[in-house]
């Protein structure tokens, strides 16, 4: 029970061990049941939570959001009327508002942390674990996909924008009334989806199959 | 469902001769210069990321000045037009009742990135702690920095929303200032910051000998 997180003696193979990358603790490795998770005694960081079936679900859910966020850019997201005047935006639309001189870059960043760092990541993640869940060798470049993937945990936004779409809404509707498009209820289910996504995924056992192949 | 501790004393990787990936957690022999498994470059203590995280933390820092002298937002109701940066957009939400958003607002775009500032430095300058209790708070800090950094973002998005949105010819426009290039630019530059440190510099200092048995 409890030599998952035990610290290490002697000389032992370096694959049997496991560090914390937040405090550089050392433990030998192994692998937790089903529901149980490894944490670092002395950060209590999680070192590795598998799930069961983790691959298949994170995979499913990864195909979902590609879907969602390619429909959810394209349909209409809001729309607002006072006065006889209208107008309808999608998510992209919003994404591209800054237009002026350097704000451009502004609009290219805003639509890469909403649309395609997220859209990007769950490719990446079904390109990497396709393979591993039908226990097959790791694909071209696994190693190097699974890392960009990792490296973009952090600008992927999605979630932000959508608490910034119930703050705007509150802005504008004492100016006009707003309509919900499709993409907007679409948007909502993409950003739990994202959630747990990244909840089931356990880096450390996406490392670990990348590097010992059909052996789970 | 977690793994208790059961030992006393944790030994570090540095300690056992090794040198630890912190992007996928193997432990390697010290002399090796890059992960044989991911690719990440392996220091052990990475003393130069200071020099990084003052560098990006100035940068950051510079930036979030002009974000809060210039308008963020730009609103032509009829023949009037109003500019307000972030503090008076919130001062004026906050007029109209809303006080719930106006509170987001300036917790995001106000108390995290000052907050943030603040984290940032006072872990480089202190890093290492000398007793378990301080390094668990510093950890927690530098955790807090890392999880809520990127909600900042959310007052760029609302500006992109709104933009994009109020388009109603002759009634009302809404268009970006320029405070929202300096506001994202600021939000990048401490994020990366906060990702150049290096959280091990924390236990340097720390006999392992007085590490508390773990409850968890
Ligand atoms: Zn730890
Ligand atoms: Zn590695």
């Amino acid at each position: 029970m409890s030599d998952a997180a035990t610290p290490i003696t002697g000389n032992m193979p370096l694959d049997e061990l496991i560090v914390c990358p937040q405090c550089d603790a050392a433990y030998r490795l192994r692998k937790p049941e089903k529901g149980e998770r490894a944490v670092c005694q002395r950060c209590h960081k999680v070192l590795i939570a598998p799930r069961h079936k983790a691959g298949k679900q994170i995979i499913a859910v990864s195909i979902a959001v590609v879907v969602l966020i390619i429909a959810a850019s394209v349909f209409p997201f809001l729309s607002i009327s006072a006065a006889g005047r209208s107008n309808a935006v999608s998510i992209l639309d919003a994404a591209l508002s800054f237009t002026e001189g350097p704000l451009l870059v502004l609009s290219l960043l805003t639509a890469g942390f909403i649309i395609f760092v997220p859209l990007l990541r769950m490719l990446l993640t079904i390109y990497v674990l396709v393979p591993v869940v039908l226990d097959r060798p790791p694909a071209r470049h696994a190693i190097r996909a699974f890392r960009l993937s990792e490296a973009m945990r952090p600008w992927s936004m999605a979630e932000i924008f959508a608490l910034g779409c119930a703050v705007a809404l509150v802005k504008v509707a004492d100016l006009a009334t707003v309509d919900f498009g499709p993409a907007f209820w679409m948007f909502g289910v993409l950003v739990v989806l994202v959630i747990v996504q990244d909840g089931y995924l356990c880096k450390w056992s996406v490392w670990n199959s990348l590097e010992h192949p059909k052996k789970s | 469902m977690e793994f208790a501790g059961t030992s006393k004393k944790v030994i570090t990787a540095r300690e056992a001769g090794l040198v630890a990936c912190t992007r996928c957690n193997r432990a390697w022999p010290i002399s090796h210069s890059r992960c044989g498994r991911c690719g990440a470059k392996l220091v052990s203590r990475d003393a130069k990321s200071l020099q990084r995280v003052w560098a990006l933390w100035i940068v950051g820092f510079i930036c979030y000045i002009p974000a809060n002298i210039y308008p963020m937002l730009r609103t032509r109701q009829l023949f009037q037009v109003d500019e307000s940066t972030i503090i008076g957009g919130a001062v004026d939400l906050a007029h109209h009742g809303t006080m719930g958003i106006a509170a987001i607002i300036i917790f995001a775009s106000v108390v995290i990135p000052l907050g943030k500032f603040w984290a940032i430095a006072f872990l480089a300058v202190t890093i290492r702690a000398t007793e378990g209790a301080a390094a668990h708070r510093k950890l927690w800090l530098y955790e807090m920095v890392e999880y809520i950094g990127r909600w900042s973002m959310i007052d760029i998005f609302v500006v992109a929303i709104l933009s994009a949105l109020v388009q109603l010819r002759g009634l009302a426009t809404i268009t970006p200032g320029p405070a929202a290039f300096f506001f994202a630019l600021s939000v990048i530059f401490t994020m990366l910051s906060a990702q150049a440190f290096d959280p091990r510099m924390i236990w340097n200092g720390l006999p392992n000998e007085d590490e508390a048995p773990d409850h968890a």
